[in-house]
């Protein structure tokens, strides 16, 4: 019976690397590209955890419990975020009806 | 015991100014005329103590001296200045004059201030003079002594710029202040130049190690030079007395002290300290000589044709300290030291005395609108008498003492600077005796509300002037010449301190038998007797023609009384040019280079806001996207490095 530890320490640390990587580049697409605020906000929380995952293999990897402790409190913060972005869009929806945010571009000189 | 009450001697005035300045005008008058002479009084007891401890051989060593160290002030390595009291003889002596005349004028200035505005702040500086000129001769190092030089010369500025909403005295100070920094740059070169050679900027090393050199060498005449170009400035010698006539904007018990008693013969006791250092410079000696009889001789002849009773006297006091260079320059030591007492008590009184007038003139300083006071003024006109005739020197007043003592060192090096000499004497008989018969003969030529108005001084002004007439009349006691049967007590007492240079020096200085002593004494005596005979003729007999048109138009004395336009030539030579050149400076440089690139940047910067600022398009994405981009433009930036 292997511990969790070593079932993780099986997959090489490339490999995790790799694929949060890839998981932030989605996230960051989606926010470059997408025009509704829902998705945005949806593609920062991709970004977000995979930000915790590489965190929570690095702990692993480097056995420290440190960094999923992190993770936590990542969550925790997200987890607030997400609450006043989605009260943000409900504002901005009562306001203008919609959720586009190409429509927000009061923001210039 | 002794080395406390050293310390404490410049402790008090310090402490004075300390409590006047602070508790400004919040103390009442009673206390401030208590504090302020109070504190020179203890100082005072304090020198007299100090000054019999020497007279009895109290003193360690055979060169009587107490040197007391106070602290360690810098030291790294190779180089240290501890901060240390040096009493000998000489520092003695000057310590007696600054706080025994020091006192006397402050108790004068209880009542001439009486009704100033600034009363706590005017004693409050003249305890900070004090408290600085007692540094300046007790150090026991030149740095020290550049401290206190600097610190008079601070008070000085305070003082002549005392009334300061008067611009005319503000720019008076000014002057005072500038002329003697030009002095005192070379001074500060001349100590640089003195620790380089030396390694020690302590008198007692400096001169041990002198005694070894040889005389006429470069770098003791370097530095020699530049030592007597602060003495100069300090001094107001040619080419830096400007400022001492100028001065007299102050009030008069500063004139009295700070512009007559003390703080211009710094620069003799500094030339006296480091007598050692000038005799094994002849040049400089020489240069001195010339410099002091120069002036002395230019300002008695400037004096014979002013008007004001304070300038009369500011010119007297540059001749008389250009005798005390004479001296200086002939090695005649104990002489200048001597005429630098006997001119502290007299000159102090002549000062103290213009002051008791003008207090009952009601501020006037002219002597033509003056005359016939000797009826209302009887007590300040027999001491002013006094000091005039001391001035002048007749014997046995103390002038005639001191000044004959030069006269004669200055007869045995040249007879020529001797009758030079004589003839600036007699000047200075013609218009002292010219101020005192203008002064109080004759009729009153002021106006009615003056006459009426004219009243003998209160006696805490009175008592100081009698007791300087006192010194001034019986001073020439400390140091009766041996021909005239005297025992040359100040000569014996400070021989000590000028042992060390008698070696270098090339004639005896008192080479004289005392037929040949005897017969010059009697001929300046007889010629400056001529002369008071004369201004008595002028001034008294006839009626005195004091017509300013009368005056400018022959060519000698218009010259005399614009003082040979000396002010005018340093201001069209060295004034106009100078702030000419700043003013071209601020048309040129600052205008059109230093403003347009300041200007410039600002217009830059606006200018590329006004063009960039299209970039802040609204748009989250696109902040978004910049953002990205920027990450990602870093991070291969970083990659390709």
């Amino acid at each position: 019976m292997t511990s969790i530890t070593q079932s993780m320490q099986f997959i090489p640390i490339g490999y995790y690397l790799f694929f949060c990587t890839m998981l932030f580049c989605i996230g960051v697409t989606g926010v470059l590209i997408k025009r509704n605020a829902l998705l945005i906000l949806m593609s920062i929380e991709l970004m977000i955890n995979s930000i915790n995952l590489l965190l929570a293999a690095f702990s692993t990897y480097l056995n420290d419990p440190a960094g999923q402790i992190f993770v936590f409190f990542i969550m925790v913060v997200a987890a607030a975020e997400v609450a006043i972005g989605l009260a943000i869009i409900v504002v901005i929806y009562r306001t203008t009806h919609s959720i586009d945010i190409d429509i927000l571009n009061k923001l210039k000189w | 015991m002794m080395n406390l009450l050293i310390i404490l001697i410049p402790v008090f005035p310090l402490l004075g100014f300390l409590i006047l300045g602070l508790g400004f005008n919040r103390i009442p008058k009673k206390i401030t005329s208590g504090i302020g002479p109070g504190t020179v009084l203890l100082s005072l007891s304090g020198s007299l103590i100090v000054f019999f401890h020497l007279l009895s051989g109290g003193g360690s060593g055979t060169p009587n001296r107490i040197v007391t160290n106070l602290f360690e002030w810098i030291s790294f390595s190779g180089f240290s200045v501890s901060f240390s009291f040096l009493i000998d003889p000489l520092s003695a002596l000057m310590l007696l004059i600054i706080t025994g005349v020091g006192f006397l004028i402050h108790l004068y200035s209880v009542g001439y201030m009486k009704d100033d505005p600034g009363y706590n702040r005017f004693f409050a500086y003249m305890n900070l003079f004090v408290f600085f000129m007692l540094l300046l001769v007790m150090g026991a190092g030149y740095l020290i002594l550049f401290i206190g030089w600097e610190g008079v010369g601070l008070c000085s500025y305070l003082l002549i710029g005392f009334w300061f909403k008067n611009q005319e005295f503000n720019d008076a100070a000014k002057k005072a202040f500038i002329m003697n920094r030009i002095g005192d740059l070379g001074f500060l070169l001349g100590i640089f130049l003195l620790f380089t050679t030396f390694g020690s900027l302590n008198y007692l090393d400096i001169f041990t190690r002198a005694q070894g050199m040889h005389p006429g060498t470069v770098v003791i005449t370097a530095i020699t030079l530049l030592l007597f170009a602060g003495a100069v400035g300090k001094s107001a010698q040619i080419p830096l007395f400007t400022w001492l006539p100028d001065a007299m904007a102050g009030p008069t018990p500063v004139s009295a002290l700070i512009h007559a008693a003390t703080m211009v013969t710094a620069g003799v006791y500094m030339v006296a300290r480091s007598n050692i250092l000038f005799v094994l410079a002849p040049a400089t000696l020489m240069t001195m000589a010339v410099t002091g009889l120069a002036t002395a001789l230019f300002a008695a002849s400037i004096a014979i044709y002013q008007n004001d009773i304070k300038k009369i006297l500011a010119y007297s006091t540059i001749s008389q300290l250009g005798y005390m260079f004479l001296g200086l320059g002939m090695g005649a030591f104990t002489g200048a030291m001597f005429h630098l007492t006997t001119h502290a008590f007299f000159k102090a009184l002549l000062f103290l005395g213009a002051g008791s007038v003008i207090h009952a003139m009601g501020g006037e300083q002219d002597i033509r609108k003056m005359g016939g006071l000797g009826n209302s003024l009887q007590k300040t006109r027999w001491v002013f008498l006094m000091g005039t005739v001391a001035i002048a020197g007749i014997p046995p007043f103390s002038g005639f003492f001191s000044k004959d003592e030069i006269f004669s060192s200055v007869f045995v090096h040249s007879f020529s600077f001797w009758i030079i000499a004589v003839t600036g004497a007699m000047m200075t008989s013609f218009y002292m005796f010219r101020l005192y018969f203008l002064t109080f003969s004759g009729k009153f030529r002021g106006t009615i509300e003056q006459k009426q108005h004219l009243h003998e001084s209160p006696s805490i002004m009175i008592i100081p002037l009698v007791i300087l007439a006192v010194l001034s009349i019986a001073g020439g006691a400390i140091n009766l010449p041996g021909f005239t049967g005297g025992s040359a007590r100040l000569q014996s007492f400070l021989a000590p301190v000028f042992a060390g240079s008698m070696p270098f020096l090339k004639g005896p200085v008192n080479a004289l038998d005392h037929y040949t002593e005897w017969l010059l004494a009697g001929i300046s005596v007889v010629y400056v007797g001529i002369m008071i005979l004369v201004a008595w003729f002028r001034f008294v007999k006839k009626e005195p023609e004091l017509k300013e048109t009368v005056v400018q138009k022959s060519f000698l004395p218009g010259l005399l009384s614009h003082k040979y336009y000396i002010d005018e030539l340093y201001n069209s030579l060295l004034v106009r040019p100078l702030s000419g050149l700043s003013k071209g400076f601020h048309e040129i440089i600052e205008k059109k280079i230093i403003d347009k690139l300041v200007n410039g940047i600002g217009a830059l910067v606006i200018r590329a806001g006004n063009t960039i600022r299209y970039l802040q398009s609204g748009h989250v994405g696109f902040y978004v996207f910049m953002m990205v981009a920027g990450i990602i433009a870093i991070l291969l930036f970083n990659l390709v490095i």
